[in-house]
């Protein structure tokens, strides 16, 4: 385990893996600034990756004070939805009745478009964290309950007639097996449902906020500063990948059997 | 001294399927008793209506003479793949049934603890499932079974999955381990062989729906060795017949 070269190999196997990513990246923002540099295309319209960069670390503070409220109304949002994901998840595994009758309403609630409800949504409850909050949940929470849904009916049939003949309880059986059946699907719900959650909270605050990345960027198109909006869009697509990688390790921590697993099977 | 189990005319549908069409069966104190029986024909269905996992059967159960619903409990499953927790560790899934029995984590890691010596697991209590190999797995399913005290094991194929040497090898391990304990074991099996080495008696199932064809006392000594003595063969022949003679009054 503690070879001296085993830091480097995992840095090489690192690399390996983020390397493609990397080049195909690089690739595209260099065609990006030749285009832009060449073809004489007016930077209002569309500036240079170059130019984009170099606007964001001038507007660095202004930059970071708007990402705040869009992280806290990210996070915020998505703990709502996880936790009330997480109960309706567990009243339809108990009383599958529940399932005919809520699923339809959630399914129409994901065909609603943001465009409409957003603006919507904050007509009623203002420029405050509460309708970021609703909307980021609007979006989560339905992959997040399918998931946890999908995650406890993969429970093995064996495993639960195991328990069942041990005299478990339905609770008992849900608490041992059930949950921790579903979290391979929990997790895999929770990486795509995080990067939804930051496009719901931007497009909150594109349709009223008084800080975050949204209103910076509408602000930004107003002014006809494209590099701002662009700058903008870098700060979000990099949180993003930073939630996601977060959830990536957290999934690492939580289900250390399934590296094992994984490298049984392959 | 009456019967440790005792089932008269018991049978079960799904739908509109008959699975078990009558079975007659029993296994005394101390008996080691294998049924067996064609792939689909209803053994583990047996399993689930003991232990409580189906709801309306006909025919009836007794246990230890009473009836079967009297009883608490009696038995301890082991289902038909190992059935072991990815997410548990090796002693963890050991300590299962004692856990769920009321016993805190910490009790019951210590009483499994000090099994895995005698299951040839010592060493293996901290990792999981998908570290161990296919013979380990179902010895820390064994040992998950026996640690719940119960009156009766049930082991539905313990050694299906495994390879013919591994299974050879598990088969005359869970001989000296029965010789040891002298559990009350019901044991479903498809292996003749198996059946034959290990049993007290052999119950032999038709094909769905379940009847008993036959039922077989093996007088071989114990402890038992030689697979391949004359009467063992002979017996072992004179039940593939059974299983393999398809009886004209037999639906398939
Ligand atoms: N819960 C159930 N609902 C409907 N049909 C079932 C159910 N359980 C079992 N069956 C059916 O009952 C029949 C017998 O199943 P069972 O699992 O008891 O067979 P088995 O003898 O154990 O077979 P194998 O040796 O392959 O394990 C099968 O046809 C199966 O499809
Ligand atoms: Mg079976």
């Amino acid at each position: 385990m503690s070879q001296p070269f085993s830091a480097t190999l995992r840095i090489a196997v690192l690399f390996g893996k983020v390397g493609p990513a990397l080049l195909s990246v690089g690739t595209l923002v260099l065609a990006w600034e030749l285009y832009a540099r060449l073809s004489g295309i007016s930077p209002t319209t569309l500036p240079a990756p170059s130019r984009v960069l170099a606007q964001a670390i001038q507007q660095r503070q202004a930059l970071f004070d708007n990402t705040v409220p869009t992280i806290s109304a990210t996070l915020a949002g998505f703990a709502c939805s996880l936790a009330v994901a997480f109960i309706l998840s567990m009243l339809i595994d108990f009383f599958k009745p529940l399932r005919s009758a809520l699923f339809p309403l959630f399914v129409i609630s994901q065909t609603l478009p943001l465009v409409a409800i957003a603006p919507l949504i904050v007509l009623w409850f203002g420029f405050g964290l509460t309708p970021k909050i609703m909307l980021v949940a609007l979006v989560t929470f339905f992959p997040m309950l399918v998931a946890l849904v999908q995650g406890y009916a993969s429970t093995d049939r064996d495993i639960s007639a195991l328990l069942h003949s041990m005299g478990a309880s339905r609770m008992r059986i849900f608490r041992l097996a059930r949950l921790p059946s579903s979290l391979p699907y929990f997790f895999a719900g929770l990486r795509i449902s995080i990067t939804y959650a930051v496009v719901g909270a931007i497009f909150a605050e594109y349709a009223g906020a008084a800080k975050g990345l949204g209103i910076y960027m509408l602000n930004a198109k107003n002014n006809f500063r494209s590099d701002l909006v662009l700058a903008a869009v870098l700060v979000s697509a990099l949180l993003t990948l930073v939630l996601f990688a977060a959830t990536a390790l957290i999934q690492r921590a939580a289900m250390p059997w399934e590296r094992l697993d994984a490298a049984r099977k392959s | 001294m009456s019967r440790r189990l005792e089932l008269r005319q018991v049978s079960k549908r799904f739908g509109d399927i008959d699975v078990l069409a009558g079975i007659t069966l029993h296994v005394e104190p101390g008996e080691f008793v294998s049924i067996l029986g064609p792939s689909g024909a209803g053994k583990s269905t047996i399993f689930s209506l003991l232990t409580g996992g189906l709801d309306g059967y006909g025919g009836d159960v007794d246990f230890d003479g009473r009836p079967l619903a009297d009883a608490r409990r009696p038995f301890a499953l082991m289902p038909q793949r190992d059935a072991l927790m990815p997410w548990r560790t090796v002693i963890d899934n050991a300590a299962l049934g004692l856990e769920v029995q009321g016993m805190s984590r910490k009790a019951a890691r210590d009483e499994v603890a000090s099994l895995f010596g005698e299951f040839g697991l010592a060493g293996f209590e901290h990792k999981y499932p998908a570290q161990l190999s296919g013979g380990m797995c179902q010895r820390a399913a064994l040992l998950r079974t026996v640690v719940q005290h119960r009156a009766m094991l049930l082991l539905d194929e313990p050694f299906g999955a495994l390879d013919a040497l591994t299974r050879t090898g598990m088969q005359r391990w869970l001989q000296t381990m029965w010789d040891r304990h002298r559990w009350t074991v019901l044991l479903i099996t498809h292996d003749v062989r198996e059946a034959v080495f290990l049993s007290d008696r052999i119950y032999v199932l038709s094909r769905r729906p379940a009847r008993v064809l036959r039922e077989i006392a093996i007088p071989l000594s114990r402890p038992r060795k030689d697979l391949a003595s004359p009467e063992a063969s002979a017996i072992e022949a004179d039940i593939l017949d059974t299983l393999l003679d398809p009886q004209p009054a037999q639906r398939t």
